[in-house]
């Protein structure tokens, strides 16, 4: 009898533990953020938006770094999307069970585990050396794309296989070839798990600074690129730049900064999950 | 007409998925390349037994075991916080909390690991590590202890998401055995489902150690830049993707030694995380097989 | 003299080692019903899906014999496999609408086909919806979605589809296993009134559904072809114990 209460009463500890655990995390993120709100939502000005950065902490801005963030982005979605979801059509709907279709496999959960800073050394030798790119948007993208390229072929894959076999058989039995059966059933029935999948993969890039680092984006650019061939930098690495100063103004200028990274980077996350969502109880 | 169509589009879709092996035998054929061109100049011995690490300095020193150390044991403070957090969490979201909660709390949860690492990065150096100066005296600016915490946030949604999901997996019937039994929850989690689940707890165990010791940024930024072989997490130390980055941004002419350097410091990186990545593999592979 | 559309010679079929079907043979004459009866896992929905090498989707299918539909041998390698299946309509077990318009779900066979006219497409979505007896129900909501429809209407929207290609052979694989009694007997009728025009092969669990609509009966056991005959020979007259057994409701 003793006994029975023992282990009820571990039994219901844990359940506070378990609680108490599950916040943690969202609790220390939120105090962090809450901090950074309250270092840098006053430097958080139209002026702070559009200007270029500076030596000075109070006449800089993040002008040109967004403007680098949004070509970024742009492009590598631009190289990334097809490759990632033909790749993962490829892999869900035409390789058969074989040897070769292990390695394949295997070898995109190997990319998918390769340090971003990997993907940088790669971009720098290919991309900035060999084809002689530089430090320009163009080889940044490029990089970032193989980078985020796993993310999107696991991402499809989990989409398409989520199609019901129901579905795919109705369509061949109407005489549909596979690729009619693809384009106009499971592509259009997956799309919400896929463009989700996407849309997380371009958020990861906007967030990354390490690879473009390694690649040659610069830490400081006193002008606005207007072409992929252009040198560029991006949020987070003058975000970077900025932690990196002595002078306490430029560690405002990172946290306002944070705060707009932050919130691209949430508010795509949070359209992620409301795709999802929505898809979710269609297809149900 | 209609199968040449039918043909050429299966070619167009193999080629990306062919696009994808590529990538990775470009990694390592570009790694290997300058690295071997690395170790001509600099003995393979020297490189691993060598504990000091200053290529950047008159007397040049090519150990990267000061650099491995600080990279281990970044990722080990990590791990130490995150691990019993995360399969806390695990247990918790699959045994206990109702479906409601789960299902609001996962994507709050995921959102950790979708902070941009040079936002983690900023906690570390600007707030943990002032708080905990405030209360450990010695502690340097730059120190692998803030790091280590901060990066535990971020992995901390691989451990709790994999962990679930292999617990997850476990057949209702095995926990429902125990419940027959007269169990609390707690013993049949603790004594059923996570010996059940345990390889699929490694495999998230993995892949957060992978992420971890790949991770750059915070190291980059909170952890510090001089290479040292200690065990002290209250010290500046570097790791190996923070040398990379510190050479990066610094004007080492290219086709010098100290420019292989980071790809030699590059290859020892990739074949960590490469290594774990094939073992997870292979036991996710096992596990799957096992409940299918 | 009756006409024979589907033939099936000596037609043997593996999953990689295990032989699903041995050695059958089949014939169904023009617009009859027949219905494949027998156990789980006896072979009557491999057969069916023999006809439209549906079998051709799972990996590892291999088969010897023949099977010929309207006389053309289907296996032969010369034998486009999408045009086959444009002639042959298939419903399946679960109603399996696509999620999209109840409208677009009929047109989506001609569209497959490359036909662009919208009066042609239209017209034969209605006179399709009509033969399916489903226009009256949906004839306000064409735009709605095909998943709003209760189960008995999306499988009759099933059949509208099939028919929208203008098949002359209609598979069935257990139509009705997942509707309730009205729905059934709406299909049923449905089944009845589609014989005049098109070849039907449905593959029933229930017994007294088999009697209630087919011509002729085939009983699969182990992936044999036991017995075919007429539906009421079958019933009252089998000629084969093992047929007499699961009529009867001794195994099955």
């Amino acid at each position: 009898m003793h006994n029975t209460k023992k282990n009820r009463l571990i039994d219901k500890s844990f359940q506070f533990w378990g609680i108490g655990n599950t916040f943690i995390g969202i609790v220390l993120l939120a105090i962090f953020i809450g901090y950074i709100v309250y270092l840098g939502a006053s430097r958080l000005s139209f002026d702070f938006l559009s200007s270029l950065p500076s030596r000075f902490p109070d006449k800089s801005g993040i002008y040109t770094a967004m403007v680098g963030s949004v070509w970024i982005m742009f492009l590598t979605a631009i190289f990334a999307i097809p490759i990632g979801v033909s790749a993962a059509i490829y892999l869900e709907e035409y390789q058969k069970k074989n040897r070769f279709a292990n390695i394949l496999e295997i070898n995109i959960s190997n990319l998918a585990g390769v340090p971003s800073i990997i993907y940088g050394l790669l971009g720098l030798q290919v991309f900035s050396r060999t084809i002689g790119l530089g430090g320009n948007l163009l080889a940044g993208a490029l990089t970032l794309s193989l980078l985020i390229l796993p993310i999107i072929i696991v991402a499809t894959r989990e989409a398409l296989k989520a199609v019901p076999n129901l579905i795919k058989d109705a369509s061949y039995a109407l005489g549909a070839t596979k690729w009619q059966t693809i384009r106009h059933q499971i592509l259009p029935a997956a799309s919400g798990g896929i463009m989700t999948g996407i849309i997380l993969s371009i958020s990861r890039a906007v967030g990354e600074a390490a690879p473009l680092i390694v690649v040659g984006a610069l830490a400081y650019v006193p002008f606005v690129p207007t072409s992929p061939m252009d040198d560029f930098s991006v949020l987070p690495i003058q975000i970077f730049n900025w932690i990196s100063r002595p002078q306490a103004g430029f560690i405002v200028n990172a946290a306002a900064g944070i705060i707009v990274l932050l919130v691209i980077t949430f508010s795509m996350n949070l359209v992620a999950i409301l795709i999802r969502n929505k898809f979710e109880k269609k297809m149900n | 007409m209609k199968k040449l169509k039918e043909n050429i589009i299966e070619k167009l879709l193999f080629s990306s998925a062919i696009f994808t092996i590529l990538t990775t035998l470009s990694i390592i054929g570009i790694l290997l390349y300058e690295a071997i061109q690395f170790f001509e100049e600099v003995p393979l011995f020297d490189f691993l037994t060598d504990t000091q690490w200053t290529p950047l300095f008159d007397d040049k020193h090519f150990g990267i075991l000061p650099l491995l150390s600080g990279t281990l044991l970044t990722s080990f403070i990590a791990i130490a916080i995150a691990l019993p957090i995360g399969l806390s969490i695990a247990v918790y979201l699959n045994e206990y909390a109702n479906k409601k909660f789960r299902k609001i709390i996962k994507p709050i949860l995921e959102l950790l690991a979708a902070v941009p690492s040079v936002v983690y990065g900023f906690f570390a150096l600007i707030i943990v590590t002032p708080a905990l100066q405030s209360f450990i005296p010695g502690m340097s600016g730059f120190n692998s202890l803030s790091a280590g915490i901060v990066m535990a946030i971020m992995i901390l949604p691989f451990i709790s998401s994999l962990s679930e999901d292999a617990l997850f997996a476990v057949p209702k019937n095995l926990r429902e055995a125990s419940y027959g039994m007269g169990a609390t929850r707690f013993q049949t989690v603790f004594r059923v489902t996570i010996p059940a689940a345990n390889s699929g707890i490694i495999v998230s165990v993995i892949l957060a150690i992978s992420r971890a010791i790949g991770e750059t940024m915070i190291v980059a930024i909170a952890a510090g830049q001089q290479p040292r072989l200690t065990a002290n997490p209250l010290v500046p130390v570097e790791t190996i993707s923070a040398y990379i980055v510190q050479v990066s941004l610094g004007d080492v002419p290219h086709n010098s030694l100290e420019y292989r350097t980071i790809f030699a410091a590059g290859i020892t990186l990739f074949a960590f995380t490469f290594l774990l990545n094939n073992v997870s593999f292979w036991l996710r592979k096992k596990y799957q097989r096992k409940y299918a | 003299m009756p006409t024979t559309i589907i033939e099936s010679k000596d037609f043997n079929l593996f999953y990689g080692d295990f032989q699903a079907l041995k050695n059958i043979n089949f014939q169904a004459e023009e617009n009859t019903v027949t219905a494949f009866i027998g156990p789980s896992g006896c072979g009557k929905s491999t057969l069916l899906r023999s006809f439209n090498r549906m079998n051709d989707l799972i990996e590892g299918v291999q088969t010897t014999g023949e099977t010929n539909i309207n006389g053309i041998s289907v296996y032969d390698k010369s034998v486009d496999v999408n045009e086959l299946r444009k002639r042959i309509g298939m419903v399946f077990q679960k109603p399996n609408p696509f999620p999209k318009s109840i409208f677009e779900n009929v047109a989506y066979g001609l569209r497959i086909d490359g036909i662009k006219d919208k009066h042609i497409i239209e017209e034969k979505v209605v006179s399709s919806l009509k033969k399916a007896a489903l226009w009256d129900e949906v004839k306000d909501n064409l735009k709605k979605s095909a998943l709003a429809l209760s189960g008995g209407q999306q499988q009759r929207l099933c059949i509208a589809r099939a028919l929208a290609i203008e098949p002359s052979i209609i598979l069935m694989d257990e139509p009705a296993s997942a509707l309730d009694p009205i729905s059934t007997s709406k299909i049923e009728d449905l089944i009845y009134e589609l014989k005049k025009n098109y070849t039907i092969i449905i593959v029933t669990h229930n017994m007294q559904q088999a009697g209630r609509i087919s011509d002729n009966t085939a009983f699969f056991y182990m992936g044999e072809l036991i017995e075919c005959d007429d539906t009421k020979t079958i019933f009252t007259n089998p000629s084969n114990l093992r047929t007499q057994n699961y009529i009867t409701g001794r195994f099955g």
